[in-house]
């Protein structure tokens, strides 16, 4: 070798060097400790009359993975941290057993790299290695979908957050259970608003990601829509990982909807909204799934102006302790205001709904066990089953059917839309149902 | 059906181009070398997350840090060639082809820890004009700008240069080159880095209108064997030709059928042309 390429190789190191310098350091993917309690655990006896024997403090192992990396990192971060705030203030007091047994919980958790088959490797680990007496699952419906039924196989709880498809409850599971509102009613409501907006509205063009969760939900709009005499122009699929979308672009120009339905999760959803607003759709209304709600959706600027979104809960969320005497079910947890300020405290943000789904899955298990008195499997279960509860998130009731077993039945979704403040910065606005909602949808978008 | 078509084919076309300039760089090796080179889908990833990390942390435009992307993928083909290629370059194509998987895996591996897998954008101002029904994206136009100077570029120097007229002569008869005085060594290394500089190129001008993870080299690596072998293995113009070909192909077939079709008649095509033209449309070079 001749000393100018001995010298051209010294440089290229040098550079790689100063390239690597530039990256911004990640998560690596290992099991995370649990927050510590922030106050003492339990309220010592003052002057007791007689010796009391020491309560008993009995640690409970919940996993569960998290995508910290691969597509689905941002909604399952915003999961992960709902579920953190309430092992936090779960493990302020703890919960305490009829037997005064006070149980603390642990969790137990990896990088499951948003791919289904880590899922299952380390849901399997979870339960064998290290000994979880409950599970939460992992965000999305494909990813909870091979989690579930290594729950199942191994006889474990799971509470299912992120993870809306139907078909999952379908499988004659037993012990798993769903918060979120089923797919098959998550853009119904969005042709609802269409309907309320603009009754002259009637071409829809559907274009959704081919995975499990998009397809359940875009077949049941589809299915919904028609039946309101809708015509669908376009109903077609990409696949998951889709980076160019002036394919499907051109072909909703082609056939010039009224609204535009879809979508699939946050990576793709915000590229196609990015691509759509670059290529200037003119459609009246667009209804996409899981990205709008998140707030990094405003990331792509001017192109998430006017983008509906389904979400399964808001700040603006009406739910209180009043709502649920009204209804006649019982209230449970935090208010949706304690909720809002202890997550925007630990960590400067307003909560998506992905976070507080994530909370809701630790407070509904937490309730259970209350509920049980017992951490045995089967009297949770049985206390799941025979939950009707109203909470910050909304109302949390299981189908306990043999064909749909933990399919949840009694959560509404609200829509929400990106619109402008006073002061032109993008900000989310309930626009649907009209009874929740904290601003007149825009109508039509005008691009 | 007309304006969709029209509008359909010149996204395709747009992207051609870029697709035609990273199958160059692998044409170019298996033209010099027969090494297929399978460490091409990575290289362009590499391109990506370098104008990534250029624009997001030092705050430098795409196109001012291309000739920067440029340089430093030509010495990191040389550093590929020299460490991995080079042994075994006399050795059976399963060696070769071997030798660059693990380069492969090495930077999807490597990649994978530092920067994960979750999707990257650079995210640019996006101009864009309307030709008709046509809505015309600068990054797009500015890509294929780019990639016609590069080509052109690359055949300049591939035919007015002394170390292009070597790399002619060795990808011609390696023997009688040696024998000329001509370094092989030299040569194949600067081969190498020039293949490598294509596909870093192409991945830094992709970057500017996609989004990215550092898995995403295999999809474009794969349409690289299939435009490759359309335009005719070994055949730059014919790699461009090819992807020219390609990106037409997935403008118009989503016109007539779901999006999904598109790799399936890519790849018919690919097994069609191995059957009827091994050579390629434009034949080997």
């Amino acid at each position: 070798m001749t000393r100018a390429f001995r010298l051209s190789l010294v440089l290229l190191m040098l550079a790689a060097l100063a390239l690597s310098g530039c990256a911004q350091a990640t998560p690596t993917p290992t099991a995370t400790q649990p927050p510590k309690p922030t106050s003492p655990p339990a309220v010592q006896p003052t002057t007791p009359p007689t010796p009391k024997p020491t309560p008993v403090t009995k640690t409970v192992v919940i996993g569960f993975t998290s995508s910290k990396t691969g597509s689905q990192e941002v909604p399952s971060t915003g999961q992960t941290r709902g579920l953190e705030l309430w092992l936090e203030q779960v493990n302020a007091t703890g919960v305490t057993l009829p037997d005064g047994t006070i149980v603390k919980f642990e969790f137990k958790t990896y990088d499951d790299e948003s791919n289904k088959e880590r899922v299952q490797q380390l849901y399997t680990k979870l339960i064998n290695d290290d000994k979880t007496n409950f599970l939460i699952s992992p965000y999305s419906s494909g990813l909870t979908d091979a989690a579930a039924v290594i729950a199942e196989q191994y006889g474990q709880i799971m509470i299912t957050t992120g993870a809306a498809s139907d078909a999952t409850y379908q499988k004659g599971y037993q012990l798993v259970f769903q918060l979120y509102t089923p797919a098959s009613r998550y853009l119904t409501g969005a042709v609802d608003l269409l309907a309320n907006l603009d009754p002259t509205a009637k071409k829809i063009a559907i274009v959704h990601e081919n995975d499990k969760f998009s397809t359940d939900v875009v077949n049941a709009a589809k299915a919904y829509a028609e039946g309101k005499g809708y015509e669908i122009v376009l109903f077609e699929g990409y696949d998951s990982g889709t980076a160019d979308f002036a394919p499907f672009i051109n072909k909703i120009v082609g056939v010039a909807p009224d609204a535009i339905m879809g979508g699939g999760h946050f990576a793709d959803g915000s590229t196609f909204a990015k691509q759509m607003y670059e290529k200037q759709v003119k459609a009246k209304f667009i209804a996409l799934l899981v990205a709008p709600p998140e707030l990094k959706f405003a990331d792509i600027g001017e192109a998430a102006f006017g983008i509906i979104g389904p979400s399964q809960w808001e700040p603006q969320a009406a739910y209180s302790e009043a709502s649920a005497k009204a209804a006649g079910i019982p209230w449970y947890g935090p208010s949706v205001a304690d909720f809002v300020k202890a997550y925007n405290a630990k960590y400067g943000e307003d909560p998506a709904y992905h976070a507080a789904g994530g909370y809701a899955a630790g407070l509904i298990l937490q309730k259970a066990i209350e509920d049980a008195g017992s951490l045995d499997t089967d009297k949770v279960k049985a206390a799941l089953d025979a939950m009707d509860v109203l909470t910050f998130y909304g109302h949390v009731k299981f189908n306990t059917s043999a064909e749909a077993h933990g399919l949840q039945v009694a959560h509404e979704m609200v829509y929400i839309q990106w619109q402008k403040d006073a002061s032109g910065k993008l900000v989310k606005q309930v626009v649907w149902p009209a009874e929740g909602k904290s601003a007149d949808a825009i109508y039509p978008l005008s691009r | 059906m007309t304006e969709q078509l029209l509008a359909s084919l010149t996204d395709g076309l747009l992207l051609g181009f870029v697709y035609g300039l990273a199958s160059m760089g692998l044409s170019l090796i298996w033209g010099v070398m027969r090494v297929i080179n399978l460490a091409h889908g990575a290289t362009m990833v590499l391109g990506m997350f370098a104008t990534y990390l250029l624009f997001s942390t030092l705050g430098i435009h795409p196109y001012v840090a291309l000739p920067i992307i440029v340089v430093l993928s030509l010495l990191f083909g040389f550093l590929v060639y020299t460490t991995a290629v080079h042994r075994v370059i006399n050795a059976p194509y399963l060696s070769t082809l071997l030798a660059t998987f693990a380069v492969n895996m090495m930077i999807i591996g490597i990649g994978t820890a530092v920067f994960t897998t979750t999707p990257r954008n650079v995210d640019i101002a996006v101009g864009r004009f309307q030709v008709g029904p046509v809505t015309l994206l600068s990054t797009r136009l500015v890509a294929t700008l780019i990639a016609v100077v590069v080509t052109a570029g690359l055949y300049l120097l591939l035919y007015r240069t002394r170390p292009g007229k070597a790399i002619r002569a060795v990808a011609n008869n390696r023997a009688a080159a040696r024998l000329m005085g001509i370094s092989a060594f030299r040569t194949l290394a600067l081969s190498f880095g020039l293949g490598t500089m294509l596909a870093a190129a192409a991945g830094a001008l992709i970057a500017t209108f996609f989004p990215f993870t550092i898995l995403s080299g295999a999809g474009y690596q794969t349409k690289g064997f299939v435009i490759c072998v359309l335009g005719g293995l070994g055949n730059p113009t014919g790699a461009l030709i090819g992807g020219l070909i390609l990106g037409a192909l997935e403008g118009i077939i989503p016109v007539f059928m779901a999006v999904n079709w598109v790799p399936v008649i890519e790849f018919v095509l690919f097994v069609l042309i191995l059957l009827v033209k091994p050579s390629g449309l434009l034949g080997a070079r």
